[in-house]
């Protein structure tokens, strides 16, 4: 066996999965043994991968992060803001780990289970087996090795087939410790014919420098519907680097609304698998970033069969130096015949040095298809500020407005009001940070 | 209604203008009085709507020389945005589509800016509401106007009476209304004619820049100026719009040809 030098900041990064307890299941040992060989073997990303060409993470593995120790306890009143009211059902992990005092998970439906992993195991294990680190494949992912080597708990929900779950289910992962390193995970069930509305919070309180390293597998059954809202509100030291990893059946819906505020450097990766006939997913995200954040999407679709439907639209708003990367693959394999794909990314540089790098990637290995992509890199239309200046608003006031409004049409799509109406003022305000001339209505 | 002894709002005198280096005013000059309706008619490409654009700030062209007054101000000391709260108005020809921004929203936003600036309180929502739907009942404006974003989708009907609409909330003293009749069809002209007319006072001004005589038909001007390579060159009353319709724009560029000839 020859020994590799394993970088230092997943040496320490692999601190966390040391203490693990031996689970009783020796199918999941199994799996937490194959991710840490894994870990062990896969080097840190570095510009000369091709996957990670624009996202130089050297700020971060620059820090040793250690495992969170003991959490601070918060109380309800500390983390209200953050839920939606609409979110009867909710999920509270702070620095990765499940707080059952803040989560609120009772008197749901039958047929609807929300809880943390640890419990699931004694009561669903057979669910969980056939898809926990099946979906999000970890063989040449670092970061998902990383995350599954380390899996102790996490959040599960299980819809039975034909039910639905009234109301949303948040799942908020709160980060408080500076310098540490967390690795949330989430296994969505979605049976056939059952519906669920998804949101995944990723918060940070303070400014600290931790690493938010996470991990969703969403299982969309036949004929099931899931609409998955990912906030991204990490502190603006902080890095995030999620893996969102959605299989489909076949004539499953699935739509994903992903805003991305926070974070120093952040990734995501979602990748959409139309694994049955007749599949349908909308996906949509916006990236509002400013100061020297940069925020990277990678998404893949990957339309497996005939019939599918893939829709996009990627937003990024961009100011002061920072740096938005978005790269968009659709895959529409030989026999993924009548497939209809339309992608479309749009971005805004509010300044000079802020920047922006935008790739479609359209893989077409089937005749009979109609797949269209476009992309648009661009400052505020002078027309369009002059005519809000023309009725009477500042410059900054016409330009905040015409921001808003740009990332507005991502926002508008969150099927939870409440965020809609939470997010709008984030942008707004955002847009807003400089003072304004005198004169004006709010 | 031409008063000799009304007050002058907008007073022009020989203003050259630029875009992109090339000189597309090429010396105007132009007095509008308060309760005067002034119609400036050319050929496309004459320079009518660059002018237009000119008096309400568009950072496009650049003013080379000559002077403009509006009230007791020096025009071009003013941003767009001071000449709007004070009271110019461009009613355009091509309003932009802005999705994302609800029209009410954008309405109010604008009403309490411009009429904040000269002291009126501002309105809530509710208060807003109240008078944008009278105002639209006096444009036959669907209020389904109100829910959508500004402009967004509009047909260009849709589109100018909003801008009339802007006009109607905003109570300038000079509206510049650039091509509103293009696009419209003949019932909508009329609305939106019948809307313009009723928003004139003694105290306000309106210069309506258009292609074609036929909107004058509904909103009487107290005078029509023929503008052609950047000039005004002939000023006349409603006839001599009429004469425009009837025999075109060749002969008065020829007689003005005669005259430059005679002159030198």
């Amino acid at each position: 066996m020859t020994v590799t030098a394993i970088h230092p900041c997943v040496e320490a990064l692999l601190q966390g999965s040391r203490g693990l307890p031996r689970m009783p299941l020796a199918w999941l040992n199994a799996r937490r043994g194959a991710a840490l060989e894994r870990a062990n073997a896969l080097t840190v990303p570095t510009a000369r991968d091709e996957e990670w060409r624009f996202t130089d993470i050297t700020p971060l593995t620059r820090i040793v992060f250690r495992p969170a120790a003991a959490a601070p306890r918060l109380g309800m009143s500390d983390i209200a803001q953050y839920i939606a009211p609409e979110a009867t059902a909710h999920l509270a992990f702070v620095d990765g780990v499940f707080v059952p005092e803040l989560s609120a998970n009772a008197g749901l439906p039958y047929g609807v289970v929300v809880t943390h992993l640890t419990a699931a195991f004694g009561t669903h294990a057979a669910v969980i087996e056939p898809h926990l680190a099946r979906h999000a494949a970890f063989e040449r992912d670092l970061f998902a090795a990383l995350n599954t080597a380390c899996l102790r708990d996490g959040a599960f929900i299980w819809i039975a087939k034909n039910q639905r779950c009234p109301t949303p289910v948040q799942l908020l992962f709160i980060s408080t410790q500076q310098e540490t390193a967390a690795h949330p995970r989430c296994l969505v069930v979605v049976e056939s014919g059952a519906d669920c509305t998804l949101i995944e919070d990723h918060v940070g309180v303070g400014d600290g420098a931790y690493f938010n390293n996470a991990v969703s597998e969403i299982v969309v059954g036949e004929r099931a519907r899931v609409q998955h809202v990912k906030l991204q509100r990490e502190a603006r030291s902080a890095f995030h680097i999620a893996n969102s990893a959605v299989t489909l059946a076949k004539d499953a819906t699935y739509t994903s609304n992903a805003v991305t505020f926070g974070a120093r450097i952040s990734r995501h990766n979602l990748a959409v698998v139309q694994q049955g006939e007749g599949a349908t997913c909308r996906i949509d995200g916006l990236a509002l970033i400013s100061g020297r954040q940069l925020a990277d999407t990678h998404t893949a679709i990957d339309h497996a069969r005939p019939n599918g439907k893939s829709a996009q639209l990627h937003k990024c708003i961009v100011g002061d130096a920072a740096h938005a990367v978005f790269n968009g693959k659709v895959l529409v394999r030989a026999g993924a015949q009548l497939t209809d794909s339309a992608q479309q990314s749009r971005n805004l540089l509010l300044s000079p040095k802020a920047h922006v790098d935008t790739k479609p990637q359209l893989e077409i290995f089937a005749d009979d298809v109609k797949c269209s992509h476009g992309a648009t890199v661009g400052q505020l239309d002078t027309e369009h500020v002059f005519y809000l200046k023309s009725r009477g608003l500042s410059e900054e006031r016409a330009r905040s407005l015409l921001t808003y409004a740009f990332g507005a049409e991502v926002i508008d799509r969150i099927p939870v009001p409440s965020l809609v109406e939470h997010l709008e003022r984030a942008v707004l305000e955002q847009t807003q940070a400089r003072p304004q001339a005198g004169g004006e209505a709010s | 209604m031409i008063d000799p002894n009304a007050s002058v709002l907008l007073e022009v005198r020989g203003l050259t203008a630029t875009v992109a280096g090339v000189e597309i005013l090429k010396g105007i000059d132009l007095t509008v009085r308060a309760g005067e309706v002034h119609a400036i008619m050319g050929p496309n490409g004459s320079g009518k709507s660059t002018f237009a654009r000119i008096l309400a700030g568009h950072p496009a062209y650049e003013v080379k020389s000559g002077t403009v007054r509006f009230e007791d101000r020096d025009l071009f000391e003013l941003a767009p945005e001071e000449r709007a709260r004070r009271g110019l108005f461009l009613g355009f020809q091509y309003p932009v589509e802005i999705p994302g921004v609800s029209n009410s929203a954008f309405l109010r936003l604008a009403y309490n800016t411009v009429l904040g600036a000269r002291g009126r309180d501002e309105l809530d929502p509710l208060e807003f509401d109240d008078l944008v739907r009278e105002k639209m009942k006096l444009l036959d404006i669907d209020t389904s106007f109100l829910d959508r974003s500004v402009n967004d989708g509009f047909s260009g009907g849709e589109k100018k009476r909003n801008e009339i609409l802007q006009m109607a909330l905003l109570e300038p003293r000079v509206a510049i209304l650039d091509e509103t009749d293009s696009g419209l069809d003949i019932d909508a002209l009329r609305v939106v004619a019948n809307g313009v007319n009723h928003l004139l006072t003694p105290e306000n001004a309106c210069v309506l820049v258009t292609h074609y005589q036929r909107l004058l038909n509904y909103i009487v001007p107290d005078y029509v100026h023929v503008m052609e390579g950047g000039r005004i060159i002939m000023t006349g009353d409603k006839a001599l719009a009429l004469e425009l319709e009837a025999r075109g724009y060749d002969w008065v560029v020829e007689a003005h040809k005669g005259r430059d000839k005679a002159a030198a």
